[in-house]
C-alpha cells in the first residue's frame, strides 16, 4: 500500500523528470543480473561428464549436509528467538531491560568465529574440558570427553546460538506492535496466562519467526567457514572447494546453481509460511501489554534461562578472543601485518559502503519518482543479491569480469602493444562489485524504508515552489533520509568487514583482510594473531548491535 | 484571457474514472471554491492543475499558456502555482523562515529574506520565524504553509483542505483572516473543502462535484437557492422529500395543496423538496398536523422530526419559535418559496421556488 501513497505520478507523455534516476536503477539491476547471468552460462558450458560426476560423488553429500543444517539451525533459531522474545515481553524480572538489547549480541560474532573460538575453547585438552574433568575426578580426556564440537550437531548449535536474533529481533518486534489490547482481551475470555503464548502470541508472531528464520537460512548457507572448520560439508564449501582445490570453474557453477535452488525453495517456504499472514498495524494507539512480575527466585531464574544464550553466543567467545589476543600482544606486540589489514579491510569496506548507498539511493529514489513497472521490477531485481549466498554472487562475478578481464588484456595487446594483466580481478574492483551486488538490498530496502516516511506531499510543495527533481532530492530528502542513510551504511560496512566467502574468491592476490587472515589461520590450524582479527571483526559488529538496540527501545 | 482555462480534463486511476471532461474557466483574482464528497474527483483536478499529476485528456492554460494537455507540459517547478496542502507538508528540517524561503530562490538573498519577512509578517507570525514545524500548533503551521505558498507570488493558490485540519472555532477565525489577505493581495485562488458551509462562505464561486463530474456552478446564492439537481439540493441543504401528484394548477401532497408554476399534466407523480426551515409551526393557519416524535435543541434553533399522516418517513422542522415542551401535535404549514419540483429526477432539472 505505501506504494500508492508515495507515487507521485510523473508519467507519461512530455514528462522527463526522473528519466536520468530510472536509466540508473535500471542500470543497477542489470548490473546485479550480471553475476547471475554469468553463473548460467558458466554452468551450462560444463560437460556432461561433471555434471554425472558431481551428482553422484558431491552432491548428495553435499545437499543432506545442508539440508540437515538448515533444519537444524532453523529449528533451534526459531525456538530460541521466540522464546527469548516472549521471556522479555510477557516476564518482568530484575535485568530485564539489560537482557532486551544484550540478547542481539551475538549478532556481532560472523559463524566463522563463533566455530574458531569453540574449536580452541572445547579443544579436548582445552581449559573448559580439563575443568570438567577435575571437577569429576578424571585426569585425562581418554577417560572422559564432550563429544566432538566438529561435528554436524556442533554446528547447529553453533550456528543456531549466534543466529538466533534474527528471530528475536522481528518477534519481539511483534510481540511489541501488535499483543497488548489483543493479549488483555483473551486474558478477559478465560485463556490463561501460559496459553497465551500458545494460543495467541505464537499465532500472531508466525510471520515475524518465517521472516527471522528465512533471514538466519540465508545466513547458514552463505557461511563457508564455520562448517569448514566443522567438517560439516555444505554446498557452499563444495564451492569453494571445487574452485580453488581442482580449479574447476564450470563444477563450482553448477554446484552454486543447486546452491541458488535451495535459496529459492527456502524464500518460497518463507512466503508459503506467511501466506494472507498480513496483520494490519492499523492507526489506533497500541497498549503494551503489562509483564507479568513472578517471585524474586523464579525471577532470576528467568534471568538465568534469558542469559544464557548471551553466554554462549557472545560471552564466552569474546572473552577468549580477548585474553588470546591479549596474550598474542603481552608476546609480540601488534605486527605490521595487523596494520596493513586492518587498512585493506576499513578502505575496502568504505569504498563497497560508499557505492552501495549511492546505487541503493538511486534504486529507492527512482521508485519513489517513477513509481511503475519499470521501477518497481528494478528495485525488485537489484534487491535479489541478499538471498543469493557471497560464494554464488563471488563466483558470478569472477566469471563476468574474468571475462571482460581477458577481453581488454587482450585488445590492449593488439592494439597498444602491452598487457593490462587482470584489471578487475587484480585491483579489488571485482570485490567491491560483489559487495555491492549483496548488499545493495540492505542499503536499498533502508533508504526506501526512510524515503517512505516523508509523505509524498513534502516532493510536491518542492516541485511547486521551483525545484527540480534532483533538486528535491538534495534539499529534501537527503537532509529528511539522513538518519536511515547512516543506519543503512553502518550494516553495509559491518556486512562488508564480516563478509568470508566473497572475499576469498574475490581478493587480489597476497591481499589480506581480517576475515580472510582468520580463515587462513584456522583452516591451517595455527593460532598467532587470528584472535585479533577476529576481535577485530567482533568490536566492529557491535556498532549495528547498539544501533538496532536504540531503535528496538524507542520503537 | 482567464488566469485558468480547464478544457474537457479526464484522468482515471486503474479503470476508476476520476475525472470525466471536466471544463472551468478561473478568471484573475477570483477564489473558486471546489466542494464535493469525498472522491468526487476534485482533489484530483486541484493535483493536475498544479501539474503534479497528470490529465488523460484535456488540456490546461495558464495565463494563456499551455501547461498540461498533448502538446505541452509544464514541470510543477516552473508553473508559479502555490499549494496549500491538507497536511501543509511544512519540511520538518526547515525553520519557519527557512520553510517560507524554500521557494524563493534565483533572487538576490537579503531580497528573499526581505519578502520572506514580509510574508510572516502578513500572516502573523513573525514571532515564529526561527522555529520549526513540530513547535507549531495546528493553526500556526497552516499559516506558515500559507505565507510559503504566497511567498514567491504565484500566479493561482490552489489550496487544498486547509482548514480541515483545525478546531472549529479555529477554523473559522483562521478561515476569514485567510481569506481577507487573499481578497487583499487579489490572489487567484481554487480551494477545495468538503464542507457545504465552507465552501457558500468562502468563495466568489461555487463549483460542485460529483463522480469526476462539474455538477453546478455559480455563486453561493445561486447554487444554494436554485440547485439544478436533487443531488445539488440535497449537498447544501437537508431536504424534505414528500410525494406529490399534479392536479388542477395544483400539487397534492400530505401535507395540503401546493401552488406551482410548471407546465405539467394532471394525474403526473412528483417529489416536492421541502426545506425543514420552510415549515412554521402555527396554530391559527396551519393546513396540517403533525405528532411529535423527537426534538433536539441546537441553541438558536430548534429540530423537531414529526409524523404526518400519508408520509413514511418523518418529517423534519427548523424552527426558531419556541414550541412547549410537552406539545404532542403541532398545526404546520408549508411557507411559500422553500420548496423545490425537480421535473426528471435523472437529468437536469427545471426548479421552481
Amino acid at each position: 500500500m505505501h506504494r500508492m501513497a508515495v507515487s507521485i505520478g510523473y508519467r507519461k507523455r512530455g514528462q522527463r523528470s526522473g528519466a536520468l534516476w530510472l536509466a540508473c536503477a535500471i542500470a543497477m539491476a542489470l548490473l546485479v543480473l550480471l553475476p547471475i547471468t554469468a553463473l548460467f552460462v558458466q554452468a551450462m558450458q560444463g560437460s556432461a561428464g561433471l555434471w554425472l560426476h558431481l551428482l553422484e560423488n558431491v552432491l548428495p553429500i553435499a545437499l543432506r549436509d545442508t539440508v540437515i543444517l538448515l533444519i537444524g539451525v532453523g529449528i533451534l533459531a526459531a525456538v530460541l528467538g521466540t522464546s527469548l522474545a516472549w521471556l522479555v515481553t510477557a516476564y518482568d524480572f530484575p535485568g530485564r531491560g539489560m537482557l532486551e538489547w544484550a540478547l542481539l549480541l551475538p549478532l556481532a560474532v560472523p559463524t566463522y568465529i563463533i566455530a574458531y573460538a569453540y574449536l580452541d575453547i572445547l579443544h579436548p585438552i582445552g581449559s573448559v574440558q580439563g575443568a570438567i574433568r577435575w571437577i569429576l575426578g578424571y585426569t585425562s580426556p581418554r577417560e572422559f570427553r564432550l563429544p566432538d564440537i566438529r561435528s554436524m550437531a556442533g554446528c547447529i548449535i553453533l550456528l543456531g546460538f549466534v543466529l538466533y536474533p534474527y528471530v528475536y529481533i522481528p518477534t519481539r518486534a511483534m510481540f511489541l506492535t501488535q499483543s497488548g489490547n489483543l493479549l488483555d482481551a483473551a486474558r478477559t475470555l478465560g485463556i490463561s496466562r501460559r496459553g497465551l503464548f500458545w494460543h495467541l502470541a505464537l499465532p500472531l508472531a508466525r510471520p515475524a519467526v518465517a521472516v527471522g528464520v528465512s533471514l538466519a537460512l540465508m545466513e547458514t548457507l552463505n557461511d563457508v567457514g564455520a562448517a569448514e572448520f566443522l567438517g560439516v560439508r555444505t554446498l557452499t564449501v563444495s564451492i569453494y572447494t571445487t574452485w580453488i582445490t581442482r580449479n574447476d570453474l564450470p563444477g563450482a557453477a553448477q554446484i552454486a546453481l543447486a546452491l541458488l535452488l535451495v535459496v529459492v525453495t527456502l524464500v518460497a517456504l518463507e512466503r508459503w509460511a506467511r501466506r494472507r499472514q498480513r496483520y494490519s498495524t492499523g492507526a489506533q494507539r497500541h497498549q503494551r501489554f503489562e509483564p507479568h512480575r513472578p517471585s524474586p527466585i523464579k525471577g532470576w531464574l528467568l534471568f538465568a534461562a534469558g542469559a544464557l544464550p548471551i553466554l554462549i553466543g557472545f560471552i564466552a567467545p569474546a572473552l577468549y578472543l580477548s585474553s588470546e589476543a591479549w596474550k598474542r600482544v603481552q608476546f609480540a606486540g601488534l605486527s605490521e601485518r595487523f596494520f596493513a589489514e586492518a587498512f585493506n579491510t576499513i578502505v575496502l569496506a568504505l569504498l563497497a559502503t560508499i557505492c552501495t548507498l549511492a546505487a541503493g539511493l538511486a534504486v529507492a529514489y527512482a521508485n519513489r519518482l517513477r513509481p511503475g513497472p519499470i521501477s518497481t521490477w528494478s528495485y525488485r531485481v537489484s534487491t535479489l543479491g541478499y538471498a543469493a549466498p557471497g560464494s554464488v554472487v563471488a563466483l558470478g562475478v569472477l566469471i563476468a569480469l574474468a571475462t571482460f578481464d581477458q577481453a581488454i588484456d587482450r585488445a590492449a595487446t593488439t592494439w597498444l602493444g602491452f598487457a593490462t594483466g587482470l584489471l578487475f580481478m587484480g585491483s579489488g574492483l571485482a570485490l567491491v562489485y560483489a559487495y555491492i551486488v549483496r548488499f545493495l538490498a540492505i542499503s536499498a530496502g533502508g533508504i526506501d524504508s526512510g524515503l517512505a516516511r516523508i509523505p509524498a506531499s513534502l516532493d510536491q510543495a518542492s516541485r511547486l515552489l521551483g525545484q527540480t527533481a534532483t533538486g528535491t532530492f538534495v534539499r529534501v530528502h537527503l537532509s529528511l533520509s539522513r538518519a536511515a542513510l547512516t543506519a543503512a551504511g553502518l550494516l553495509v560496512f559491518v556486512d562488508c568487514v564480516k563478509e568470508l566467502p566473497a572475499t576469498l574468491l574475490l581478493r587480489p592476490l597476497n591481499l589480506e583482510t581480517f576475515a580472510t587472515h582468520l580463515y587462513g589461520e584456522a583452516a591451517r590450524g595455527t593460532y598467532e594473531e587470528a584472535s585479533i582479527a577476529a576481535l577485530a571483526i567482533v568490536a566492529i559488529g557491535i556498532l549495528p548491535v547498539i544501533f538496532l538496540s536504540r531503535v528496538g527501545r524507542t520503537g | 484571457m482567464g488566469a485558468l482555462e480547464i478544457h474537457g480534463i479526464s484522468r482515471s486511476f486503474g479503470g476508476t474514472a476520476a475525472l470525466s471532461d471536466v471544463t472551468l474557466d478561473v478568471a484573475k483574482g477570483e477564489i473558486i471554491c471546489l466542494v464535493g464528497q469525498s472522491g468526487c474527483g476534485k482533489s484530483s483536478l486541484l493535483r493536475i492543475i498544479a501539474g503534479i499529476d497528470v490529465p488523460d485528456r484535456g488540456r490546461i492554460l495558464l495565463n494563456g499558456q499551455p501547461a498540461s494537455g498533448p502538446d505541452a507540459f509544464i514541470e510543477p517547478e516552473n508553473r508559479n502555482i502555490g499549494f496549500v496542502f491538507q497536511d501543509y507538508a511544512l519540511f520538518p528540517h526547515l525553520t519557519v523562515e527557512q520553510n517560507v524561503m524554500f521557494g524563493l530562490k534565483g533572487i538576490p538573498k537579503a531580497e528573499a529574506c526581505k519578502r520572506a519577512a514580509d510574508v510572516i509578517a502578513q500572516v502573523g507570525i513573525s514571532h515564529l520565524s526561527g522555529r520549526h514545524p513540530h513547535m507549531l500548533s495546528g493553526g500556526e503551521q497552516q499559516r506558515v504553509a500559507l505565507a510559503r505558498a504566497l511567498a514567491p507570488k504565484p500566479d493561482i493558490l490552489l489550496m487544498d483542505e486547509p482548514f480541515s485540519n483545525l478546531d472549529r472555532g479555529l477554523r473559522e477565525r483562521v478561515r476569514d483572516e485567510t481569506l481577507s489577505l487573499l481578497r487583499q493581495t487579489q490572489t487567484t485562488v481554487i480551494m477545495v473543502t468538503h464542507d457545504p458551509e465552507e465552501a457558500l462562505s468562502a468563495g466568489d464561486r461555487v463549483v460542485l462535484m460529483k463522480d469526476g463530474r462539474i455538477v453546478q456552478q455559480g455563486s453561493g446564492y445561486d447554487i444554494h437557492d436554485r440547485p439544478e439537481t436533487p443531488y445539488a439540493a440535497e449537498f447544501f441543504c437537508a431536504f424534505n422529500k414528500v410525494p406529490g401528484l399534479f392536479s388542477g394548477g395544483h400539487i397534492e401532497t400530505p401535507l395540503g395543496r401546493l401552488p406551482h408554476t410548471l407546465d405539467a399534466a394532471d394525474g403526473e407523480q412528483v417529489i416536492v423538496y421541502l426545506r425543514p426551515q420552510g415549515i412554521a409551526v402555527s396554530e391559527k393557519n396551519a393546513t396540517f398536523t403533525g405528532r411529535v416524535r423527537h426534538r433536539v435543541l441546537m441553541g438558536e434553533i430548534e429540530q423537531i422530526s414529526v409524523d404526518v399522516d400519508g408520509l413514511d418517513a418523518l418529517l423534519q422542522i427548523r424552527t426558531m419559535q419556541r414550541v412547549p415542551p410537552d406539545a404532542d401535535t403541532l398545526g404546520l404549514a408549508v411557507l411559500p418559496e422553500s420548496y423545490l419540483l425537480f421535473a426528471d429526477l435523472e437529468h437536469r432539472a427545471v426548479t421552481l421556488a
